[in-house]
């Protein structure tokens, strides 16, 4: 719940109530821009429990990944998480 | 530069080891506490203690929102999932922490309805499809989730949900900094201030820490040399006699945080007079309830809460854990009748608490810094 997961914006889904596709780990699902409006398709944001709280950049995202993919069970446990409510 | 290769190849990490050895005091301790469950992880995960001179000391604040949230406040949601037509959401790790009569996990078991949800819009969902239920998102978290529940709120009054509220039990990441260092025989030095909540806030909350008290603060990320480049900053204004906040995260964390959040949490969420942490008491403003206007999505206005005062568990040491006056495995039933599959108290609940971060990592016992 209190990682912070980067996600690339792939689709603006809904402009006016700010909803995006975002790409979490392989997992597609619906997060809000609301507290992000700055982010576009193909940038980088840093999701918090389905809202963009900040712009990353790449390599930031690449890095970040690289260090919860180590973090092992809090990360698969915020995955599953992810997953179970990607419908 | 790859921070998570080098730092694995340990090149980076012997280098900025050797330049904290080389800005430590010998025989001078510097107890450093961090306020976040992410850098409690990263640093029992890659053995920082173990990469820096035995008078640096790592102490593990309350930053883990899932360890301080009081029994009373477990049993009250416990009871909300126990009400008819009620579905109560909130986030997993959530879900284990023990209250008086066990956790939401085993009052599931009993029967009563309850989700595990990724987001509080997750919740919000559900309500849309399940308009003959009241659904009930357990919120917790501090500022980095606090946004989240107030946007969500924002959305059901825009679209009329009726039968969506929020048991709002966010806190606030200050105020207890300041209840630490009120307290007597404080042993800390300096902080690292949390990354991803100061994304939200800025790092000025902090700025009292030094004013006040005289202790720097670094806002700091969480890679593994984040949090010794973190140490180096706080060493270097110690050695220089300064004493101020300094921002280690500039690649995310602006001074004055991010605006939007901050105006969503204002617009649904006020300060309480009062809340019990658990471990540390009550403390005062330092929890959210929603505003007056929010009355007709608050589960605390909508249902007659029983509201009971719980003490901690008495073979529980949560509570010093939680203001770094012992570490995990001084606590006798560490390990033994606490553990993460069984857990106690709250430290050991969730992945990113103290005690279940040195369970996971520091084997039974970890050889704290002298």
């Amino acid at each position: 719940m209190c990682l912070g997961i980067p996600a690339q914006i792939v689709e603006i889904v809904d402009l006016e109530s700010m909803i995006a596709r975002a790409e979490i780990s392989g997992v597609r699902r619906n997060i809000s821009t609301a507290l992000c409006p700055e982010a576009r398709v193909g940038d980088w944001v840093l999701v918090h429990v389905g809202f963009a709280l900040a712009t990353i950049d790449e390599q930031q995202a690449r890095e970040t990944i690289a260090l919860l993919e180590q973090m092992g069970e809090s990360y698969e446990q915020e995955l599953r998480e992810l997953k179970a409510s990607a419908a | 530069m790859k921070f998570v290769d080098e730092f694995r190849s340990g090149k980076l990490a012997k280098r900025v080891s050797a330049e904290i050895a080389a800005l430590v005091d010998p025989g001078v301790p510097v107890r450093i506490m961090e306020v976040c469950g992410g850098h409690t992880h990263t640093i029992y995960r890659h053995g920082l203690q173990q990469l820096v001179p035995p008078e640096v000391e790592f102490l593990h604040g309350p930053g883990c929102p899932v360890c301080v949230i009081s029994m009373g406040r477990v049993d009250d949601a416990i009871w909300l999932a126990e009400q008819p037509d009620v579905l109560l959401a909130t986030f997993g790790d959530m879900m284990r922490v023990p209250g008086r009569r066990g956790s939401l996990l085993d009052a599931r078991a009993r029967g009563a309805d309850v989700r595990m949800v990724y987001s509080p819009l997750d919740a919000l969902e559900l309500a849309r499809r399940n308009p003959d239920r009241r659904v009930v998102f357990l919120a917790i978290g501090f500022e980095t989730t606090a946004p989240a529940t107030a946007v969500t709120l924002l959305r059901a009054r825009e679209e009329g949900i009726a039968n969506f509220s929020v048991f709002c039990n966010h806190v606030t990441i200050a105020p207890p900094l300041r209840a630490i260092l009120d307290m007597p025989d404080v042993r800390i030095d300096a902080f690292i201030a949390p990354g991803h909540v100061s994304t939200v806030v800025g790092s000025r909350p902090y700025e009292f820490i030094a004013r006040e008290y005289g202790r720097p603060v670094v806002v700091t990320a969480f890679e593994p040399v984040d949090i010794l480049h973190a140490v180096v900053m706080i060493l270097r204004q110690r050695r220089e006699g300064r004493c101020e906040v300094e921002n280690q995260y500039t690649r995310v964390v602006r001074p004055e945080g991010n605006p939007q959040a901050i105006v969503a949490m204002a617009a649904t969420m006020e300060l309480r007079e009062t809340f019990e942490w658990r471990g540390l008491g009550r403390i005062e403003r330092s929890a959210l309830r929603l505003r007056p206007a929010f009355a007709t999505w608050d589960a605390e206005a909508l249902f007659e809460l029983p509201a009971a005062r719980v003490r901690d568990r008495k073979a529980c040491r949560c509570g010093e854990v939680l203001v770094g006056a012992i570490q995990p495995w001084d606590c006798k039933v560490f390990g033994t009748g606490c553990t993460p599959e069984r857990p106690l108290g709250a430290c050991m609940v969730s992945s990113e608490g103290a005690c279940a971060a040195a369970y996971q990592y520091g084997g039974q016992k970890c050889p704290a810094a002298a």
